[in-house]
């Protein structure tokens, strides 16, 4: 959908919050996004006024809710109209927290997220807390379970779990093994439905229209408060200066806005092998040539994307050739190939997918057809007795004719 | 018996001239006076002008759909022969000879040049062309609409002679004039009915005639015409089987009855040979001709006449009978042998393909009903009932044995062949309905020699009267002729009020089958089928137009590359009017496809969806008489789906749908059946919708049941459009969940 446009980053972005103090309360998060040049609008969530799209058109391109605890939107916005928006190829941040309503719980369900049932519950963990002077129930998580941490990232609110039906959900940062999910002011009189590594903490979306959700439970791990303050890790001596929150928050913030990971494919061609026009139809066993090129958005720019993993797929039901494209290492791929020995309506089928990266899926169809009735060989080497023989049967003939007529 | 016959008939010619002199005195009142015609001169004008009227009549009797409906093409077939005529009439012989069409059978495509008989094609661009070439503004469309009128009339010509071969010329006439509006004819060749059998019926009888004639004359120039005529046929139709098979039978009689003769060594050598290398040059005939069994028998008829010959020859030069018996013991054995192990050995090779389903089904009628559902599926691939051999043939079914009583009466080479003709159509005919289409050439003229010979023979008797008059006045024959005549005397008042009555009779059961033909062609074979008609509450015509409509909308709605999955009849017309590209089609030349299609109709719909994803289908279309109560919809098609996808899918089981053998629809139907796909495309939404006034809503007019199972949710699919009348639905195929 994005790969159209020459800008794929996110430009207008919606807020919804509970209360303005989350304005100035997670002011370095919005901060950092409006000097990345995103215009935030803030809206409060039961605003009467609010709506994502007017005379049919969006009116912005990401939404986030920072509004955890909203029974129902104002104006024209609903869980079927954030789903919509997400279907239509836009963006989506859901920040939830221990008490979250319904409603958001119902959009983190679509996305394929479901939160702790328990309203109360927050994730504990004995062993992972970070050290605090204040917090003396271990719900003040530091996670370093991710890739490149340089400090952990903490983490205070509601777990969730990823529904095994839904392929495309990920974990971004999941709570350690000793982690559950419980009220932490009462008793815990069950064992807890939510345990260890399957409580996912902060999660992500890339939908096959390449819109990004990214669903965590924590609100407050967007805040000044955890962007500021230091953590150390229970039973560890490395005390950092700085959470990790913001440097994880910015950089997973540029992937969901499309500032990251974000391929686009363009110009593909095909023709055979010495002409440079497309044809209508190939016929089989045709030499030729594919190629696409691949850029990736830098944030800035679109640059060449390099790697050597692309494959083209001559498919019809099944693959038919299965080929990896090479690459001039300026996003220009191409193969070669032949055209099998069968006919049918083929597709040439990039299917690109690599985490991070926006999915590419591109199919062309293109029919094949068989020889034309003067495209098969003249005369053929091994038939030369056989026209010998009718040459040979006709001249007998002939002359047999005349002997028979004329002799006496 | 047979000198008798001659001799009336030399009595008759003679009677024939005062006849016309009373006629020409008619034409005298009239002023012609300087206009007299010889005797002969007359009876051709006669001729001529009674075939013009049949050939006119053959037209226009046709024509009953184009001014009930319009001038359309109807039923399914003829939508992709209209298709094809087009595309050649646009492109080209030789695009159309190499199309590949990417449009049907997705993603397999089909071969259109190589799977097709391209006669009736190749002859509509011709009629086309030539009036083009005239500077007849005509469109493509009419062309096609009254092709097969056009080849009716031809058709009547060609019976004519054919009669005028076997019998005698009065024959040929009242066979020409049966045939014109013979119903078993006429349903396959209404204007509009664009199929292969309107030409192909033409081709058929021309080659039996120019065979007939040329085993008559023995001239190499009519077996050679015969052999052209075989090549149309060829190009036309598939049933040339039935010509390659009949011809070579009917040989083979001849020379077990002894009527071995050059005529006959010429006529056959001529034209199969000439034949086989021309039918070859269709592709999709090929080396078929050569190889598969079908074949086998011409071959084998065409091997024994050299045998025939050189026996003969062997004989002439042996004036010893002894010797030669024994040569001919020895010859005959070893032939057959040689015979029998080639073509064991060729069938063993492979060499020789084995016959085909669909000529096992036509000797053994109960074949196709337990090995191939796809041929027993199709309505007019049933047995025949005896109600349809009434409606289709009317008084020539009784006709049909007086007429062979008097074949066998005069039995000749020509005689032989139309007994056998018509005794081998009429079994066909009695397996396949669509086959009475071939017997009905045979039926009429066999019928016609009855009628004829009947007539004439009462004529006759009445104009012996006359005659014995004339001549006792005059003068006294031979003295034979005399006693006969004294016979006559005798019983003449009781044989002239007979025959009188006879005649009569005659020509009243003529007049009722004339109208009976006419009312049938005007009730019952005229409706173009794309098109419905029924009687409202008040006796008024209403038309239901829904397949129209929505392959109009098809056309206009959808992205141009859709692809439209369907049950096989509809694909032609999908194709050929919403010109979307289809999953499969009437040419149901490729069974696995078919069975994925009816797998998907018959499974729950996200089994379906999996199907349909793999097939990369965007839309299905079903249709649905539960409104209308127009019966030959999909749920009552569905279960040769379930049988034809249970055949290459074992995990579709019939016995899942019925309930005790019973098809049932409403709440006690199965409930596999009230899931699958096809249940709930045909009745989505209709639980909501009253039918009819007194019944509860979701009451289904087609079978007389209220339905089952009222609330159906579609999870995968979304209803795309739906006919004015329901009759057919078109269901858009969603893409896979965004987030899932």
């Amino acid at each position: 959908m994005k790969t159209a446009s020459s800008n794929p980053t996110d430009r207008r972005v919606l807020v919804l919050v509970d209360d303005f103090a989350i304005k100035s309360s997670h002011s370095l998060y919005f901060g950092s996004l409006t000097s990345r040049g995103f215009q935030l609008e803030f809206k409060l969530a039961d605003d009467p006024n609010i709506g994502l799209q007017r005379y049919g058109q969006y009116l912005y391109d990401a939404l986030v809710l920072f509004c955890p605890s909203v029974e129902r939107f104002g104006g024209s916005i609903d869980v079927a109209s954030i789903v919509d928006f997400v279907d239509s190829g836009h963006d989506l941040i859901v920040a939830a927290d221990s008490n979250a309503s319904d409603l958001i719980r119902e959009v983190a369900t679509e996305c394929g997220v479901d939160f702790d049932e328990d309203p109360a519950a927050m994730v504990i963990d004995h062993i992972n807390y970070a050290v605090s002077n204040f917090d003396g129930d271990h719900t003040l998580i530091a996670s370093d379970d991710f890739i490149k941490a340089d400090a952990p990232v903490l983490f205070q609110g509601i777990g969730h779990s990823l529904n095994p039906a839904n392929s495309l959900v990920l974990k971004v940062l999941s709570a350690s093994s000793s982690a559950y999910s419980a009220n932490p002011k009462s008793k815990l009189s069950n064992p807890p439905l939510l345990t260890g590594s399957a409580i996912s903490l902060v999660s992500v979306v890339q939908a096959r229209n390449n819109a990004r959700i990214l669903i965590t439970g924590s609100l407050s791990m967007f805040s000044n408060r955890f962007f500021r303050s230091g953590v150390q890790k229970a039973g560890s001596s490395i005390k950092h200066e700085k959470s990790g929150n913001e440097q994880f928050l910015t950089e997973i913030s540029k992937w969901v806005f499309h500032e990251r990971g974000h391929l686009k494919a363009v110009n593909v061609r095909h023709h055979k092998v010495g002409e440079s026009d497309e044809p209508a139809i190939y016929r089989i066993n045709d030499d030729l040539e594919y190629s696409v090129e691949i850029y990736e958005w830098s944030g800035t720019s679109w640059e060449p994307y390099v790697s050597d993993d692309v494959q083209v797929q001559f498919y019809m039901m099944s693959p038919y050739v299965l080929k990896t494209l090479s690459t001039d290492q300026k996003g220009h791929y191409s193969a070669e190939f032949k055209v099998p020995d069968v006919y049918g309506v083929f597709q040439f089928k990039v299917e690109y997918q690599r985490l991070g990266y926006t999915s590419l899926s591109l199919s062309k169809q293109i029919p094949v057809r068989p020889y034309r009735h003067n495209e098969y060989e003249r005369f053929l080497p091994a038939a030369y007795p056989y026209y010998g023989s009718a040459f040979s049967m006709m001249a007998g003939f002939f002359i047999f004719t005349i002997v028979h007529l004329y002799s006496k | 018996m047979v000198g008798k016959t001659e001799s009336q008939n030399g009595a008759v010619k003679a009677t024939a001239a005062p006849a016309m002199n009373l006629e020409s005195d008619l034409f005298s009142n009239f002023s012609f006076k300087s206009f007299k015609l010889k005797t002969k001169q007359q009876e051709l004008l006669l001729r001529v002008s009674i075939l013009g009227l049949v050939y006119i009549l053959a037209f226009i009797t046709r024509l009953f759909s184009v001014l009930r409906y319009e001038s359309m093409i109807h039923e399914f077939d003829p939508y992709f022969n209209y298709r094809t005529t087009l595309f050649l009439t646009e492109k080209g012989f030789y695009e159309f000879w190499n199309w590949f069409d990417s449009e049907s059978w997705y993603p397999l495509g089909r071969i259109i040049g190589g799977t097709l008989y391209p006669g009736l094609m190749v002859t509509a661009a011709f009629i086309y062309w030539t009036l083009r070439f005239l500077r007849f503004a005509v469109h493509i469309r009419e062309v096609c609409v009254l092709t097969a009128p056009f080849f009716a009339s031809n058709t009547t010509v060609v019976a004519y002679f054919f009669g005028k071969e076997i019998w005698d010329s009065g024959a040929g006439l009242v066979a020409a004039a049966f045939i014109a509006i013979c119903p078993g004819y006429i349903s396959r060749s209404v204007a509009g009915s664009y199929d292969n059998e309107g030409v192909a019926i033409f081709a058929l009888l021309l080659t039996f005639y120019l065979f007939v004639k040329a085993v008559n004359t023995g001239s190499l120039a009519w077996a050679l015409a015969s052999a052209f005529g075989y090549f149309y046929m060829v190009s036309a139709w598939g049933g040339y089987v039935f010509i390659i098979n009949l011809i070579p039978l009917y040989v083979l009689v001849l020379l077990i009855t002894g009527r071995y003769s050059m005529r006959l060594y010429v006529a056959y050598n001529c034209m199969y040979v000439l034949g086989m290398l021309l039918a070859m040059q269709i592709r999709f005939v090929g080396f078929q001709h050569v190889q598969s069994g079908e074949h086998m028998a011409a071959m084998g008829v065409f091997f024994l006449m050299q045998v025939f010959y050189f026996l003969d020859w062997v004989k002439y030069m042996l004036s010893d009978t002894k010797l030669f018996q024994a040569f001919l013991r020895i010859t005959v054995t070893s032939a057959i042998a040689v015979g029998a192990l080639a073509l064991g050995v060729g069938t063993a090779s492979g060499y020789i393909s084995p016959w085909t389903g669909r000529f096992y089904s036509l000797l053994d009628p109960t074949y196709a009903k337990d090995n191939i559902p796809i041929i027993a599926s199709v309505s007019e691939h049933q047995p025949t009932a005896w109600s349809s051999f009434m409606f289709d043939f009317h008084i020539l079914l009784f006709l049909f044995p007086a007429g062979l009583y008097f074949c066998f009466k005069k039995l000749s080479d020509a005689t032989i062949f139309i007994v056998m003709y018509g005794l081998t159509s009429m079994y066909f005919a009695g397996v396949m309905v669509r086959l009475i289409l071939v017997a009905t050439p045979a039926v009429c003229l066999i019928s016609a020699i009855a009628v004829s010979a009947t007539i004439k023979n009462l004529t006759s008797l009445l104009r012996t009267k006359s005659k014995t008059a004339v001549a006792g006045s005059s003068k006294g024959t031979g003295g034979s002729k005399a006693s006969s005549k004294a016979s006559f005397d005798q019983s003449q008042p009781f044989q002239k009020n007979g025959a009188i009555a006879l005649l009569l009779g005659a020509f009243y059961l003529l007049s009722k089958y004339a109208t009976h033909c006419t009312w049938v062609t005007s009730e019952a074979y005229s409706s173009p089928s794309i098109v419905l008609a029924a009687r409202g509450a008040h006796g008024n015509r209403v038309i239901f137009d829904d397949y129209r409509e929505a392959y109009f909308w098809l056309r206009q709605n959808t992205p141009p590359d859709a692809k439209v999955m369907s049950w096989w009849d509809y694909g032609y017309q999908i194709t050929a009017m919403g010109n979307r590209t289809v999953i499969v089609d009437n040419n149901t030349w490729n069974n696995t496809h078919i069975a994925t299609v009816g797998r998907a109709m018959s499974s729950y719909e996200d089994e379906a969806y999996e199907i349909m994803r793999s097939l990369d289908v965007d839309y299905v279309l079903v249709v649905f008489g539960g409104v209308t109560g127009y019966s030959s919809d999909d749920i009552n098609k569905f279960l040769w789906m379930v049988r034809i996808g249970g055949g290459v899918f074992p995990v579709i089981k019939e016995p899942d749908y019925l309930v005790n053998g019973d098809y049932r629809v409403d709440k006690g139907a199965a409930p596999k059946m009230l899931n699958c796909l096809m249940y709930k495309l045909s009745y989505y939404r209709f639980g909501e919708l009253v039918t009819e006034y007194g019944k509860p809503p979701g009451y289904d007019r087609a079978r007389g049941v209220e339905i089952g199972n009222k609330d159906i949710k579609l999870e995968h699919l979304e209803e795309a459009f739906t006919t004015s009348n329901w009759i057919v639905r078109i269901y858009k195929v969603k893409p896979p969940n965004n987030r899932w």
